[in-house]
């Protein structure tokens, strides 16, 4: 089976008044079903590389196969094909469309779908507002969500097109502890699931939710190394009381 | 299907921004709506012409003398005496095409009778002038060919004559007198109310042809004008033709001899005063088309705002899997739709500013269903012309940096 992604010599130079080396040669290779957490402080180049990885951004240089797919000579247009099909993003700032519902919201991959479907789509996405533990939300607005329900509705977004891989930077970045642990119970579901998970944070504790921990820092991977005492999120929230759906938070930063 | 889509997220756009869309079609439903006014206007103006032009008789076609070169001496028009009384009933007997002819033979002169006198148009006609005019007798008798052949000194009179000559009342038997000669009264015109070109058709006394000829006026044997009606609309022209070509046989004009007359047609006068009201509503037509492209620019301008406005939303959907074409064909139908619902507006408006004008202002107003058509094709274009560019400027984000937009 092919890896979901391989990268060699990952380079990302922006070129300023002083050149910025973001990415200074990453090589990363992930297989099917694993759940990884890329960690490093600020400006390690976390998000660059998340970014190249979700065909949003392409790398000065170095080569990036996704899928077994070398993503590098791909036009914009086929890198919107592989975004749509292959990968779901969630963000840190969650993302959504204001003004409109959450069913709408999660809906919007397939509007782009280019191969046919015969599911039809609002089913889809119903199903999959489902999964995120949502169903009775919706028909609420975005405004109208948490932070956390809002960000249940960008990875319903990100699950709608079945992708191969969920890239999530900084996910819990803008919610409180709790609800943060509740988040990564529904990665962890996933995960289960078989669907290959890449995560940035920057705490150990979110970290730990996974099972393996890449470390960055300037640009390049200083330590690789699987997580030895991983924490289920759902046997811990066993002993909380509450509903995914009623958390406290609010303030999205 | 595709498109379906695109559609549906444009319109959806649009409903969640209201006010933003209603004023950015604001420009487009005052630019229609000018259009068509203005053009509703001015075709109601034409066609308060042509109805005016229409009353001046049937079919008409008018001959009047006009000036040849005559031994070197070129005369002014209608100064020359050419057309005689023997000219109205040969057409009547050689042209095949026209219905009816009168010769005219006019003068102004002061009239007495009933007590006072008024000065007024005292015209020598045929019977079948009130054919050709459509005019009708409100009392008494025309006068008939046998009035004609014994030059009877018998009037009618135009209302306004009697009117002011006899205070209202029937005049029918009465006598008056013009230049000493006097007239027996046989009837009355019929009213034609205010008249088509200022001046008062009704202030007239219509008398036999041949009476005119040779007891109102000394050169007893020519006419001023001769009216024809000819047989049918269709026929005007040929019927000209067929007129001119009589009356150059009549006065053995020769090959390359000029006309000693000038014939013209209802259809002619028509146009020449078409010519003035079509050259006022291209004018305004022009103004109108003007507040159209400001219109469109309008669309732009804002759809510009929009696009910078959202930028984010732009991101999200570039990021989830929106091609550039996707993108641009979202904000083409936003612009097209906005630019087609600002045109329906305007049309609705035209409607509505026409039904004013014609219901409490008396103007004249048509909407000509092309034009309608024509604005709505033309919000369209305006639509794509002018939502292009921001469009294009919204496919061409980068997602990253429109995902990083604040
Ligand atoms: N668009 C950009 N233009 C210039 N420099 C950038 C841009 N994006 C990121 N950088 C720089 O690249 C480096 C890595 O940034 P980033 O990947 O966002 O780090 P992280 O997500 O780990 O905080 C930083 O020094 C940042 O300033
Ligand atoms: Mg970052």
């Amino acid at each position: 089976m092919d890896k979901v992604i391989q990268t060699f010599e990952l380079k990302k130079t922006y070129e300023l008044a002083q050149p910025v080396h973001a990415l200074r040669g990453v090589d990363l290779t992930i297989e099917p079903g694993e759940f990884v957490s890329i960690m490093g402080a600020s400006g390690s180049g976390k998000s660059t590389f998340m970014n190249i990885l979700g065909c949003l951004d392409r790398p000065t240089s170095g080569a990036y196969r996704l899928d077994g797919v070398a993503v590098g000579k791909l036009s914009r247009n086929e890198l919107a094909d592989i975004r749509n099909e292959k990968i779901g993003f969630v963000f840190q700032g969650f993302n959504l469309l204001p003004r409109t519902t959450a069913l709408e919201n999660v809906e919007l991959p397939l509007v782009y779908q280019r191969r046919k479907s015969s599911v039809k789509p609002k089913r889809k996405a119903a199903e999959c507002l489902d999964r995120v533990g949502l169903a009775d939300r919706s028909h609420h607005q975005t405004q109208q969500l948490s932070g956390g329900q809002q960000q249940r509705v960008a990875i319903a977004r990100a699950l709608v097109n079945d992708p191969s891989l969920i890239l999530a930077d900084e996910p819990t970045g803008n919610l409180d502890t709790g609800t943060s642990r509740d988040l990564m119970g529904l990665f962890q579901d996933l995960n289960d699931q078989g669907i290959t998970i890449v995560l940035v944070t920057h705490e150990l504790e979110i970290a730990r939710h996974t099972n393996r921990r890449v470390n960055m820092r300037d640009g390049l991977i200083i330590q690789d190394e699987p997580i030895e005492d991983k924490i289920d999120a759902r046997q811990d929230s066993l002993n909380r009381t509450g509903d995914p759906t009623q958390e406290g938070d609010l303030t999205p930063q | 299907m595709k498109i379906l889509k695109l559609v549906d997220v444009a319109r959806s756009s649009l409903l969640k921004n209201r006010l933003r869309s209603l004023l950015t079609m604001l420009g487009i439903v005052i630019g229609v709506g000018a259009v068509i006014v203005m053009r509703a206007i001015g075709d109601g103006a034409q066609k308060n012409i042509e109805d005016r032009i229409k009353t001046l008789g049937t079919n008409l076609i008018m001959v009047r003398s006009s000036s040849n070169t005559f031994g070197g001496v070129r005369r002014g028009a209608g100064s020359s005496r050419t057309l005689t009384l023997k000219d109205p009933g040969i057409l009547k007997e050689q042209c095949r095409l026209i219905a009816a002819v009168s010769g005219i033979v006019s003068t102004n002169d002061q009239v007495i009778g009933g007590g006072t006198n008024w000065f007024t148009q005292i015209q020598g006609v045929s019977p079948e002038f009130l054919t050709i005019k459509s005019w009708d007798l409100e009392e008494g008798t025309f006068f008939t060919e046998r009035d004609i052949r014994a030059r009877t000194k018998v009037a009618v009179l135009g209302s306004s004559v009697v009117e002011n000559m006899f205070s209202g009342q029937v005049p029918i038997g009465q006598s008056i007198r013009i230049r000493q000669t006097p007239f027996k009264v046989i009837g009355v015109l019929k009213a034609k109310g205010q008249s088509s070109f200022g001046q008062d058709q009704d202030d007239i006394i219509l008398v036999p042809l041949t009476t005119a000829a040779f007891r109102l006026r000394g050169d007893s044997q020519y006419v001023s004008q001769i009216y024809v009606s000819a047989l049918s609309a269709d026929v005007m022209e040929a019927a000209q033709e067929e007129v001119a070509q009589t009356l150059r046989l009549s006065h053995k004009l020769i090959d390359g001899q000029e006309d000693d007359f000038t014939v013209r047609t209802q259809t002619e006068i028509t146009e020449a005063f078409s010519a003035t009201t079509q050259q006022l509503t291209v004018l305004l037509m022009f103004i109108a088309a003007v507040s159209l492209v400001v219109g469109g620019v309008g669309i732009m301008n804002i759809m510009l705002v929009s696009v910078t406005e959202r930028t984010r939303e732009i991101g999200i959907r570039v990021a989830v899997g929106a091609r550039s074409i996707d993108v641009l064909t979202q904000f083409l139908i936003e612009a097209v739709v906005l630019s087609v619902m600002g045109g329906v507006l305007g049309i609705a408006s035209a409607y509505g500013i026409c039904y004013f004008l014609q219901e409490y202002r008396g103007m004249t107003t048509i909407i000509k269903p092309e034009i309608v058509a024509i604005s709505l094709g033309v919000s369209v274009v305006i639509g794509v012309v002018f939502g292009l560019f921001p469009a294009r400027k919204a496919s061409q984000l980068d997602p990253i940096d429109a995902l990083r937009h604040e």
